[in-house]
């Protein structure tokens, strides 16, 4: 089905066309944040590679049947066990969500904020795009001969969405608000947003926001069936790009409005194409309303943005059309790349592992350029990168863009903009 | 402690379950003023898709644009620049079923289009597309609490964006195997408009506040209601339509473990 409104789509801005451009919010700082993805374990795993250019892609081993394509795997998955008390939720996203809170100490902070704050008064908002249905891709494939699922995977838990955001409230011990994000391929970074609002309405004192998405049957053959993997390893932006490479990853970030340190969450913007289930807008029109509401919200203008960490994908559709975005909104100094040649496209972790990049570029002055791709295409401009190039960056945007047309900017900053 | 008790406004209310096809006659039937059809009625056709694909939309889709289109008609609010959160518990359980049952067999020949349908925001994104709304929205899920969930999240977005929005939640049939761990039965869907500030089409006014879960279990729908809609996942939305049938009431919804959403329904007075 490929449902299009025949009316023609507003220009952007068009008046009554559009909800008002939002005010300035108050930053929130990001007290601890990590990621597990192909590169590793924990921040600096991800610094190091992002400085070595040493991208986590390999040859497909995961799939039974056969497909020609690259993915970026997390290793040791396989053997990862989840404590006793946890074993109602066991699956492979769950046990990446469970090696992740490990990461960089990530779940020492969150315990502290628990004892802070309250198990009622911290709230899980996770983004996943096919949480476990792994685990009932496996149902399906065992089944017993009357058609039931086998017997060590009967728990409802984990064969519905919100297996994640729940796996993650009942490791942490929280009993606050807790929900599962699901837009595809937005979807953890549409948890900062919702956070924040959260925080806003004093409901809650912190968050614990990120996503977790693992390598699964559905999204490897599904994403062949649209004809967007690639058979070699993703060339963002390249001219010659050939399609994406599919990973998993898992990141979290805990955001509270009282901390004393840490890098601050300035603003976000979330918009919608209006156009099409699996294509980008042409015109980039819902990612130009995205971005300008997450400039509008941090209070920054465009010349201000030092970095920006691309949607990226290298489907042929995506990267042209963010390409002429961001020849169109930025100034020549904005570095802008896409880190997908690294961790490949973690789909629904896309939102989060891109945050935690971005914050990475924040704190060690790296601006990360674009790995495996040789000649940019020429809807490109000169804030493209290939290459990685040290840079005091002081704001910053991450772009996640997703099915069903929903798109999300991030904005965040060292320091605050005056 | 009583956690501070804040206000919005219900300018569209939307229904439909096979045996309660629309909110008008939902509404009758809740309050008691007349009995349910015994047949079940054919799932909606949403006249904002092509008449080609109103057949061919999964019932995700077809249910959810149905009351979306529905409730914002009765708030007299435009599509377009309307922003909104969906909500389901298991999201499309069809094409999961299809999903999971293809890649044991024929995993090469998985359908690109059921592949793309089958993300937890399709029908969100076909809502946005059939009414070329740019405005964003949301697509969540909170296993039980997912009522509770999508409707706090609304009122969040009320109180803290300042403009009216759209509330859809749905979930559909479950099928094969996939129906014994995550049941659901027949389809149904919900709808409000949830307005910051009392406007024209104001009907209701709902006062909530976050309260304790241990001592405000969810509220239970009368048995006659449950009956109607057996077995949909999406039951625990049944409560709060019961008290907006009847203009009053207070109903307590999970949200997770600790948490409950404790909601008063409050008739305001005629409007000329």
């Amino acid at each position: 089905m490929t449902a299009r409104n025949g009316a023609s789509p507003p220009a952007s801005g068009a008046p009554g066309r559009r909800l008002p451009r939002p005010g300035r919010i108050t930053p929130v700082r990001i007290s601890s944040f990590t990621a597990v993805s192909a590169l590793g374990r924990g921040r600096d795993a991800h610094v190091d590679a992002l400085r070595e250019r040493r991208s986590g892609l390999r040859p497909n081993d995961f799939t039974g049947t056969p497909l020609g394509t690259w993915i970026g795997r997390v290793d040791g998955l396989e053997e990862q066990v989840l404590p006793g008390r946890l074993a109602e939720w066991e699956c492979r996203n769950n046990r990446l969500a469970w090696l992740t809170l490990q990461a960089d100490s990530f779940i020492e902070a969150a315990l502290q904020a628990r004892d802070r704050h309250g198990p009622g008064r911290i709230a899980v908002i996770v983004g996943t795009s096919t949480s476990s249905i792994g685990a009932s891709e496996e149902a399906y494939r065992r089944l017993t001969p009357e058609g039931l699922y086998p017997e060590d995977l009967r728990r409802p838990i984990v064969h519905t969405p919100h297996s994640l955001g729940d796996f993650v409230q009942h490791a942490l011990g929280l009993a606050g608000i807790c929900v599962t994000v699901a837009t595809a391929c937005s979807s953890s970074a549409k948890v900062f947003a919702q956070a924040e609002r959260l925080l806003r309405t004093g409901l809650a004192d912190a968050a614990i926001v990120g996503g977790v998405d693992t390598l699964c049957g559905s999204v490897l053959f599904g994403f062949n069936s649209l004809e967007l993997v690639s058979a070699e390893p993703c060339r963002p932006f390249d001219v010659e790009r050939k399609g994406i490479s599919l990973g998993e990853a898992g990141g979290f970030a805990l955001l509270e409005r009282e901390a004393l340190a840490g890098p601050w969450l300035l603003g976000y913007g979330e918009s919608s194409d209006a156009h099409h289930m699996s294509s980008p807008h042409p015109e980039g029109l819902g990612a130009r309303l995205a971005l300008e509401d997450a400039l509008a919200r941090a209070g920054l203008e465009p010349a201000r943005v030092d970095y920006v960490n691309l949607h990226g994908t290298a489907s042929a559709r995506n990267d042209e059309v963010e390409a002429r975005l961001l020849a169109d909104l930025f100034p020549a100094r904005t570095r802008a790349s896409s880190t997908k040649g690294w961790t490949g496209h973690t789909l629904g972790a896309a939102g989060i592992v891109e945050a935690v990049l971005t914050l990475l570029a924040l704190r060690e002055g790296l601006a990360p350029g674009t790995l495996n791709s040789r000649r940019l295409d020429e809807a490109c401009g000169p804030q493209i990168r290939l290459e990685n190039e040290p840079a005091a960056i002081r704001y910053a945007l991450s772009q996640s863009f997703g099915f069903g047309g929903s798109n999300c900017v991030l904005a965040f900053g060292g320091e605050l903009p005056a | 402690m009583n956690p501070p008790v804040r206000s919005a406004f219900v300018d569209g209310i939307s229904f439909w379950a096979p045996r309660l096809p629309g909110w008008e006659l939902a509404r009758q039937v809740l309050r008691g003023e007349t009995t349910a059809p015994a047949e079940p009625a054919r799932r909606p056709a949403p006249a904002l898709l092509p008449p080609t694909e109103r057949r061919r939309a999964p019932d995700t889709v077809a249910v959810s644009l149905e009351v979306a289109a529905r409730a914002c008609e009765a708030a007299g609010l435009d599509p377009a620049t309307t922003a909104s959160v969906f909500a389901s518990t298991h999201g499309d359980l069809a094409i999961s079923d299809y999903m999971c049952d293809t890649l044991v067999s024929t995993p090469t020949l998985t359908s690109p289009i059921r592949f793309h349908n089958s993300v937890h925001n399709a029908a969100a994104g076909y809502w946005t597309i059939a009414t070329a709304c740019y405005a964003p929205y949301t697509a969540l899920s909170a296993h039980t609490s997912t009522f509770g969930e999508g409707l706090f999240e609304s009122l969040v977005q009320a109180v803290t964006d300042g403009w009216p929005l759209l509330y859809v939640a749905y979930d559909i049939e479950a099928k094969g195997p996939m129906a014994t761990m995550a049941p659901s039965a027949g389809l149904l869907g919900a709808g409000l408009v949830i307005s910051p500030r009392a406007s024209a089409h104001s009907r209701l006014r709902l006062d909530w506040r976050v309260v304790d879960g241990a001592s405000h279990p969810p509220t239970v729908a009368s048995p006659g209601t449950l009956a109607l809609v057996q077995g949909n996942a999406m039951a625990p939305c049944l409560p709060l339509f019961e008290a907006l049938a009847t203009g009053r009431g207070e109903v307590s919804l999970a949200l997770g473990p600790g948490l409950a959403l404790g909601v008063e329904i409050v008739a305001l007075e005629c409007r000329g």
